[in-house]
């Protein structure tokens, strides 16, 4: 090994070894790296005493702050409850027909209502509410069940054919075709009836004419005679433009053959009266809110305030 | 000048120089280096398999039932745990979208276990009985129907192809497999692996499947009754997740409350 001895140039001391005549200098740490670095053991200890730290026999040291990952949560959970405590007071205090009334209540209840739709009804009704084929589009003003404020509620607290659910909105159409009600010539030709009505078929059309017979005879109970649907057995308007189900021949022909019975989950056995009720106000929101009955008037500014703060 | 160098070296020995002769001999160097990964594994590894927090004790779960097991591995196959992790952290954000906060033992019989924190996809540690069967096929089959700003791929084709479970068509092997290292899977268990992932999807006896695996929920989970597809097993499977383990039972949550986890 070469002798060490300072260099020339920079006066700094060599590691000691030579090669080709090429040296290494021991050029000591930066001051300011040196001290970080203590710096970092100093708050090393500082974490092992006030962290939990160091594992033992059962579990580790709690340390000083008694800190835990779980511990943290609860906390925050408290301190968010907390801070909406007294607006979910206030609506769990207010009936729903009362809450349009309070446009700054009715605000909170919307955006409440507005994250509670994002984890429990986006699965279905989608992120905009548009529903899809089978799922309803809560956006517009075609309403199976009723579309105020008190309706809503009731839906989404007992749920459409929820079994179990004694209060639950309940229905059942026919099988036409597949129950054998109808033969498949019928199905289709009242189909086409169906279809009529909203103008995707000539109306004088010969199947038409055959099929507003045997609408007559078979879904006027439930449909109406002008095909407009009835709310209290939850039948769709068949004479607008909105299909559920879709509404081209083949799949109305479908559902006359094979009836739907969609499902939507009684929510009042999972989430909270002032969750749902706060579903409510968002729904209601969305575009096709209903007035109550006359005499229980929402007025239109509070709707428009209410439209307003859902964006 | 040569004089001045010799004198420095021997009187300016700086502090912890002894460094240099560790970095000169490989041996010293590789026993040491040893030693200390062998502290730090011992001080980092060791206690996990002891300590309360991570081997807390849960009721109620139980290993996966073969179609479980079987829609577990087209779920890896898949590489659904690309976007999807199964760990519910504790966190406000996730515990108020997911639910409850995951616990180590629920995934105690998972080889391997889908842990993680990627999310790009929703967690799935606890998506059972979240949706109906209609909505995991649809999903699969087309997830924009269902969710419009959905990145995720489609699996229609899973409807379409049989189930072929495990290794040479018999999930028994894989339950064995399975069994050995360590899940608690009964010789029953073992013996009528077959027979149970049939009744399971709808297409066996029910009863026979109940006696042995607790909570199994035999239907046909794809909508196509007379077939027993990819589709069954993976619904199968997602509908299991997290529903193991009532963790918001009363007593669940008197432990948890007395536990001081990290």
């Amino acid at each position: 090994m070469a002798e060490k001895r300072l260099d020339e140039a920079t006066g700094v001391e060599t590691v000691g070894h030579e090669w080709d005549g090429i040296e290494e200098l021991n050029t000591p740490l930066p001051r300011w790296w040196l001290y970080t670095f203590y710096a970092t053991i100093v708050f090393a200890i500082g974490y092992i005493v006030v962290y939990p730290a160091v594992p033992l026999a059962r579990s580790g040291t709690a340390g000083l702050w008694q800190w835990s990952s779980r511990g943290a949560l609860a906390a925050d959970t408290v301190s968010a409850e907390r801070e909406r405590a007294s607006t979910l007071a206030a609506i769990a205090a207010t009936p729903i027909a009362a809450l349009p009334g309070n446009p700054v209540l009715m605000r909170a209840a919307i955006a409440g209502g507005k994250a509670a739709f994002r984890v429990n009804c986006v699965q279905c009704h989608g992120a905009g509410a548009a529903g899809s084929k089978g799922y309803p589009n809560l956006n517009d003003d075609d309403w199976l069940w009723g579309g105020d404020l008190q309706t809503i509620e009731t839906t989404i607290t007992h749920g459409i054919r929820q079994p179990g659910d004694d209060a639950t909105r309940q229905s059942q159409m026919p099988s036409f075709g597949h129950d054998g009600i109808l033969p498949p010539g019928e199905v289709a030709d009242v189909a086409s009836y169906v279809r009529s009505l909203s103008g995707k078929v000539a109306p004088g059309s010969a199947a038409a004419g055959r099929g507003a017979v045997i609408f007559a005879n078979n879904c006027v109970a439930c449909h109406g005679a002008d095909g407009k649907g009835a709310r209290q057995f939850g039948a769709p308007n068949l004479a607008d433009a909105i299909w559920l189900y879709g509404g081209d021949q083949a799949s109305v022909v479908a559902s006359v053959t094979n009836a739907h019975a969609g499902v939507m989950p009684a929510w009042g056995q999972r989430l909270d009266p002032v969750t749902i009720k706060m579903l409510a106000a968002y729904v209601h929101s969305l575009g096709g809110g209903e007035k109550f009955a006359p005499g229980q008037g929402a007025d239109p500014a509070t709707a428009a305030t209410a439209a307003a703060a859902a964006q | 000048m040569k004089g001045a160098t010799t004198m420095t070296a021997t009187t300016h020995k700086p502090p912890l120089s002894t460094h240099a002769k560790i970095e000169r001999n490989v041996t010293i160097l590789g026993v040491l280096a040893f030693l200390a990964v062998t502290v730090g594994g011992i001080v980092e590894i060791a206690p996990l398999f002891w300590i309360d927090n991570t081997i807390e004790k849960v009721k109620g779960m139980r290993p996966y039932t073969p179609l479980e097991q079987a829609g577990r591995d087209i779920y890896i196959r898949e590489g659904c745990y690309v976007c999807h992790s199964q760990m519910i952290r504790p966190f406000r954000d996730e515990v108020e979208r997911y639910g409850h906060y995951s616990l180590a033992a629920e995934s105690m019989y998972d080889h391997p276990f889908q842990w993680g924190s990627k999310r790009t996809g929703p967690d799935l540690a606890r998506v059972g009985g979240r949706y109906s069967d209609e909505w995991h096929v649809q999903h699969l089959a087309d997830p924009r129907s269902v969710v419009p700003e959905s990145v995720m791929p489609m699996y229609a084709f899973l409807k379409d192809r049989d189930l072929k479970a495990g290794e040479g068509g018999t999930m028994i092997g894989e339950i064995r497999a399975l069994a050995t290292t360590g899940v608690p899977y009964s010789p029953a268990q073992i013996a009528q692996a077959d027979a149970d992932l049939k009744a399971q999807a709808g297409q066996g006896d029910a009863t026979e499947l109940a006696k042995r695996w607790p909570k199994a929920q035999p239907r046909d989970f794809d909508g196509q009754p007379d077939r027993l597809t990819e589709m069954d097993a993976l619904v199968a499977y997602l509908q299991v997740l997290g529903t193991m383990v009532d963790v918001n039972a009363a007593a669940a949550q008197e432990d948890l409350a007395r536990e001081t986890g990290r």
